[in-house]
C-alpha cells in the first residue's frame, strides 16, 4: 500500500470527525427507515429534545459535563501514552472523597469552604486511585490496562461495602449516605443565572458545568504550555528519549495517572454536590468508559473533547426523546445509535484517514502546480 | 527466488534499460523534494545515487518501491511504462528494496523472518522446508550463508542486513535498491556487502545504491547520478569521475574531504575513567577495566568493531546506565556504584551528549523541530524564566539553532519525522553543541550525513576542542576517527585494547588492535 500523505491538523481535527459522525448517522438512518419510521423526523426529535425544548438544554449540558471530566481523564493519560480504563473507579472514589467532606463540614461550614474543599476531595481521592496503577506501570511494570480494569471492580466493592455498612444512613435500606447540607449542594445554573435576572426553566445543570470548562481551559495549558506537560508528551511519544533528556519517566506516568484520576474524580461533583446530594451507589453509571471513546473521537484536545461532550451529551438528552416519542424506537436503540458514533469515531476514527489524505494533497498539489505555472 | 532465464526484451543487443525513470516529480506541502528526474540504468549495471541530506534520493527510491506515488513522471522497467503504486506492485514488477532501517523481527530467527509473508499453506512445515532451501541456494549463489536458526537479535547488523537482503531478493527480484546499507556496517561488512552486489550483478541483477560514502561510489558502481535540491546535476561513468567532482557537483563548492586541525593544548583533566565497569541484566560483563582521562582541549577517539562495548560506554558516560564497578570523575563528581547519577545531573554538570541512535534516544520524531531544539533542555533559560513555556524564546532558539547549522528547511514548526536523516542529526548536533558543554559525549555524529555536512560536524567538534572542550568521540568510521582524535583508545569485547597517541596510530595497527591483539602501544 502507498503510504498515505500525512492528514493535515486542522482535516484530522475537524474533517475527520465530522465524516465519521456522518457516516454513523447515515448508517442510524438507514436502521430507523428499515423500523418504518421517517430518519428525518427523528433526527428533528433528537435535535429539539436535546437542545430547543424547556429545560432540554441544561440536561445536555449536565451530561457534557460528566463527559467532559471523564474523557479527560483518558486524555492525559493517553499523552503519556497509558490507556487509563480506570475512570469508573476513580470517579467512584471521587464521590467517596467528595461525599466524606460534605458529610463532615457542611452542617458547620459556609458552603464557600465547603465546596472548593469537596473538589479537592475528590480530586484526591480519585488521584489516589489513579496513583496505584501508575506506579505499579511504571515501577514494577503491571499493565496499565489490566490494572485500572481490576481497580474499577475494587472500588465498586469498596463503595457497596461502605454504603451499605459504615457509611449507610441511619434507618435506610438503599445503600447511600444521608444527605449533604446545603452547604455541600453545588449551586444550580437556573438559579445562579435568576439572581442575574436570567428565566430558564429548572434542569440539574449545575456550576459544576463551568467547572468543568475551566478544567479544559487548564488542561490546555498544562499539555502544551507548561514543562510538565512536556514531559508528558515527551514520555509518551518516546521514553527512551525522555530518559535521555534526564525525564523521570516512572515519575512522570504516575504523575500523569495522579492528575488523570483527579480529573475522574472531579466527575463526582457534577452527579452528586450537583444533584443527588448524598453518595449514592453507581452514580458512575458507565461515564468512565463512555469517556474513552469520547476521548477518543476529540483526539485527546480539549477542543475536540468538549465538542464530543456536547455530541454525547445531547445524545443522551435527544435520545430519551426519541424513546418518548416514537413507538418503534426504543431506549435500546438510543444506544445503538450511540454504539454507531462509537464504533466508528472512536474504533474506526483512522478509516477514511488515507481517502481523505489523498484528496486533500491533490488538491494542494494542483495548487501549488497553478502557482508555479 | 532468483530466476535465471534471459528476459526476450533484454536479449540481443540495443536492449533498453532495466529501470528508467522519466521526469519524476513528487512535492511534500511546499518542499518540492524531486523535480523531474531522469535516468536510466543499464541491466546488470551497479549504480549509485549520491546527493546531499534531504536531496530527494529517499523519495525517489520510495516511488520506485511503491512507498510513495509520484505526482508526475513515469517509471519504466525493461522498457515497459510500469505503474507502481505500491510495494506489491513494485515487487511484481521484480525490484527489491533494503531500507536503512532494518523490518525484521527481532526475536524470530533467520528462517522465520525470511518466511514472514510467505508462508503458503496453513501448516507451516512444508514452507520451513522451502525456505530452508531458499536459504542455501540464496547462500550458495550469492556467497551470504547465514546460519537458517539464529535469532535475529544475537546478529550482527551487518548478517541481520543480509537478511534484509535475503528477503528482498528472496521473491526473483531482478532490481535490488539499497538505501545507505553501509551507514551502520563496520569496513569489514561492507567489503563482504560489496562481493554480494558484485556476485548479483554477474547474475545480471541490476542494484542501485545510495551512500554518502564516495570512496564507497568509487569502489564499487559502474555509473553514478548526483541530486540537488530534487534535481539532477550530472550523470556520471563512474571510470570518468572521481570524488572531488563528485562532491563539488553535491554540494555546489568545493569541499574539503579531511578538515585541518592545529595541535591540541589539553588542559585539566575533565573526564576520568577508573577501572569502570557494568554488568548486563544478566551478570555478564558489558565493560571491562576502562582506565582513561580527557583533559580540557582534547579528543579521544574510541575506535572498535560495532557492538565490542562502545555503546554502554557512551551510557555509562551519559548517566544513562550505572556504574556497575570502578568510578567515573566528571570534572569534581565522582560517580560509583553507591553515588550514582543520571542524565539530567550529567546535563547540569555541562556534559552534552550526542546520542548514537538519534531515532531512539536524540530526537522526539512526533515533536516539531522547536519542541526538539529543547529536549533535554526544557527547563533551562531556551524556554524563557516564566512558569509556562515561552513559545517565541523556543521557536527563536531553533530557528537560531538551523541557521548556525544549516539544517533544512529552516521549518521550526516542521514535525522530526519529516526531515532527511542527515538534517536531524544536524539538529541534534546543533542543541548540544550550542550549550557550549564542558565535556561532549559523542556517538557516531556523521552516521548517514552528507560530506558537506560532515565537514562542517567535524569542523564544530574541532572549533568546540579548541574551546577546551573535553570531547569523547565513538565512531565506527576509522578515517573520522584518525582525522579527529588525538589519542585513540581501541575496545574490543568490552574491554580496551590501548591507548595510542593519533601520530602513532593508522589504520594498520588500529585494525590488529580493534581485533583485540596488542600491538606494542605506550600510554
Ligand atoms: N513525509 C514528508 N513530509 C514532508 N516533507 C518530507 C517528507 N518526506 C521527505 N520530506 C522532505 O523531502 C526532502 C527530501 O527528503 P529525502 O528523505 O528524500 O532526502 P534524502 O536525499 O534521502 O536525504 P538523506 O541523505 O538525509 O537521507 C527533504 O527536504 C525532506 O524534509
Ligand atoms: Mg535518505
Amino acid at each position: 500500500m502507498t503510504a498515505p500523505p500525512p492528514l493535515p491538523k486542522w482535516a484530522d481535527l475537524f474533517v475527520l470527525p465530522v465524516i465519521n459522525l456522518l457516516v454513523a448517522f447515515f448508517i442510524c438512518g438507514l436502521i430507523i427507515l428499515a423500523l418504518g419510521e421517517n430518519p428525518i423526523s427523528a433526527l428533528v426529535v433528537m435535535v429539539k429534545g436535546a437542545f430547543v425544548y424547556p429545560g432540554s438544554l441544561g440536561y445536555t449540558l449536565y451530561y457534557t459535563t460528566n463527559f467532559i471530566f471523564t474523557a479527560l481523564a483518558v486524555a492525559i493519560a493517553f499523552h503519556a501514552m497509558m490507556f487509563n480504563i480506570g475512570g469508573e473507579g476513580q470517579a467512584a472514589l471521587g464521590g467517596l472523597g467528595g461525599g466524606l467532606v460534605c458529610l463532615w463540614l457542611a452542617p458547620s461550614l459556609p458552603a464557600g469552604i465547603v465546596l472548593p474543599l469537596a473538589i479537592l476531595g475528590a480530586a484526591a481521592f480519585g488521584a489516589a486511585w489513579g496513583v496505584v496503577p501508575g506506579y505499579l506501570q511504571a515501577r514494577r511494570g503491571s499493565h496499565i490496562v489490566i490494572t485500572t480494569i481490576m481497580f474499577n471492580f475494587i472500588a465498586a466493592s469498596l463503595m457497596v461495602w461502605l454504603l451499605g455498612g459504615p457509611l449507610l444512613q441511619q434507618g435506610q435500606q438503599s445503600p447511600q449516605t444521608e444527605a449533604f447540607e446545603p452547604a455541600g449542594q453545588m449551586p444550580k445554573m437556573h438559579d445562579l443565572l435568576g439572581g442575574l435576572g436570567i428565566e430558564t426553566t429548572s434542569s440539574p445543570l449545575n456550576l459544576s458545568f463551568v467547572l468543568a470548562l475551566l478544567v479544559l481551559v487548564g488542561f490546555w495549558v498544562l499539555i502544551w504550555r507548561t514543562r510538565l506537560g512536556y514531559e508528558i508528551r515527551t514520555v509518551g511519544h518516546n521514553p527512551d528519549a525522555a530518559h535521555y533528556a534526564g525525564i523521570n519517566v516512572p515519575r512522570t506516568i504516575i504523575v500523569a495517572m495522579a492528575i488523570a484520576g483527579g480529573l475522574a474524580g472531579l466527575m463526582s461533583i457534577n452527579e452528586l454536590q450537583g444533584v443527588q446530594h448524598r453518595v449514592i451507589l453507581d452514580f458512575t453509571a458507565g461515564y468512565g468508559f463512555t469517556g474513552i471513546a469520547v476521548a477518543l473521537m476529540g483526539r485527546n484536545h480539549p477542543i475536540g473533547i468538549f465538542l464530543a461532550s456536547l455530541l454525547f451529551g445531547a445524545l443522551y438528552q435527544g435520545g430519551s426523546e426519541l424513546d418518548f416519542e416514537f413507538q418503534s424506537i426504543t431506549r435500546d436503540m438510543v444506544l445503538l445509535i450511540q454504539g454507531m458514533i462509537i464504533l466508528f469515531s472512536g474504533a474506526l476514527a483512522y478509516m477514511f484517514n488515507p481517502p481523505l489524505a489523498r484528496f486533500i494533497a491533490r488538491v494542494a498539489a494542483k495548487r501549488l502546480e497553478a502557482r508555479h505555472v | 527466488m532468483v530466476d535465471h532465464h534471459t528476459h526476450p526484451a533484454s536479449s540481443g543487443s540495443g536492449h533498453p534499460p532495466a529501470i528508467e525513470l522519466r521526469e519524476i516529480s513528487k512535492t511534500f506541502g511546499t518542499v518540492r523534494a524531486n523535480k523531474a528526474i531522469s535516468m536510466a540504468i543499464g541491466k546488470g549495471a551497479i549504480h549509485g545515487i549520491v546527493g546531499e541530506n534531504g536531496a530527494g534520493k529517499s523519495t525517489l527510491m520510495n516511488i520506485l518501491y511503491g512507498l510513495h506515488r509520484a505526482d508526475s513522471g513515469d517509471i519504466l522497467i525493461d522498457g515497459q511504462i510500469t505503474p507502481i503504486h505500491s510495494s506489491a506492485d513494485a515487487i511484481r514488477a521484480g525490484i527489491g528494496m533494503v531500507h536503512q532501517h532494518f523490518m525484521l523481527v527481532p526475536n524470530f530467527t533467520v528462517l522465520e523472518n525470511v518466511m514472514l509473508g510467505s508462508e503458503g499453506s496453513p501448516m507451516l512445515k512444508p514452507g520451513v522446508g522451502e525456505t530452508r532451501a531458499l536459504l542455501k541456494t540464496l547462500g550458495e549463489e550469492f556467497d551470504m550463508h547465514v546460519d537458517p536458526d539464529a535469532l535475529i537479535e544475537d546478529l550482527p547488523v551487518g548478517l541481520q542486513q543480509r537478511v534484509e537482503i535475503i528477503k528482498a531478493v528472496k521473491g526473483g527480484a531482478r532490481i535490488l535498491i539499497l538505501d545507505e546499507p553501509t551507514g551502520v556496517l563496520t569496513p569489514g561488512e561492507a567489503e563482504s556487502l560489496f562481493k554480494i552486489l558484485r556476485r548479483m550483478k554477474q547474475d545480471g541483477v541490476t542494484v542501485i545504491l545510495i551512500t554518502h560514502k564516495l570512496s564507497e561510489i568509487m569502489a564499487i558502481t559502474d555509473t553514478v547520478t548526483v541530486i540537488r535540491g530534487g534535481e539532477v546535476v550530472g550523470h556520471r561513468k563512474t571510470a570518468d569521475t572521481n570524488p572531488e567532482e563528485l562532491a563539488e557537483l553535491m554540494v555546489g563548492r568545493k569541499v574539503l574531504l579531511r578538515v585541518d586541525r592545529g595541535a591540541a593544548r589539553p588542559g585539566a583533566v575533565l573526564l576520568e575513567a577508573d577501572g569502570l565497569e557494568c554488568h548486563a541484566a544478566d551478570g555478564r560483563p558489558l565493560l571491562h577495566d576502562i582506565d582513561f582521562q580527557i583533559r580540557a582541549g582534547e579528543i579521544l577517539g574510541i575506535a572498535g568493531v560495532a557492538g565490542n562495548g562502545q555503546t554502554e560506554l557512551l551510557e555509562v558516560l551519559s548517566g544513562l546506565r550505572p556504574v556497575d564497578k570502578g568510578r567515573l570523575v566528571v570534572m569534581n563528581r565522582t560517580v560509583t556504584r553507591q553515588s550514582r547519577t543520571d542524565p539530567e545531573q550529567m546535563r547540569q554538570a555541562h556534559v552534552g551528549h550526542i546520542p548514537e541512535d538519534r531515532h531512539r534516544h536524540g530526537l522526539v520524531l512526533a515533536f516539531e523541530a522547536r519542541e526538539n531544539a529543547v529536549l533535554g533542555f526544557h527547563k533551562s533559560s531556551v524556554t524563557g524564566e516564566g512558569a509556562l513555556i515561552d513559545q517565541q524564546a523556543m521557536t527563536a532558539h531553533c530557528l537560531d539553532l538551523m541557521r548556525e547549522f544549516d539544517v533544512r528547511p529552516p521549518n521550526p514548526n516542521l514535525s522530526g519525522r519529516n526531515f532527511s536523516g542527515g538534517n536531524q542529526q544536524k539538529l541534534v548536533i546543533a542543541r548540544e553543541i550550542d550549550k557550549r558543554p564542558r565535556v561532549l559525549i559523542v556517538g557516531q555524529p556523521t552516521r548517514g550525513v552528507d560530506i558537506g555536512a560532515i565537514e562542517f560536524i567535524h569542523k564544530q567538534l574541532i572549533r568546540l576542542r579548541d574551546e577546551g572542550c573535553a570531547i569523547l568521540l565513538v565512531s565506527v568510521e576509522l578515517e573520522e576517527i584518525l582525522g579527529l582524535s588525538d589519542r585513540i583508545m581501541v575496545m574490543n569485547a568490552g574491554r580496551q585494547v590501548g591507548i595510542v597517541p593519533c601520530e602513532e596510530a593508522d589504520e594498520q595497527t588500529l585494525g590488529l588492535m580493534m581485533a583485540g591483539i596488542r600491538g606494542s602501544d605506550a600510554a
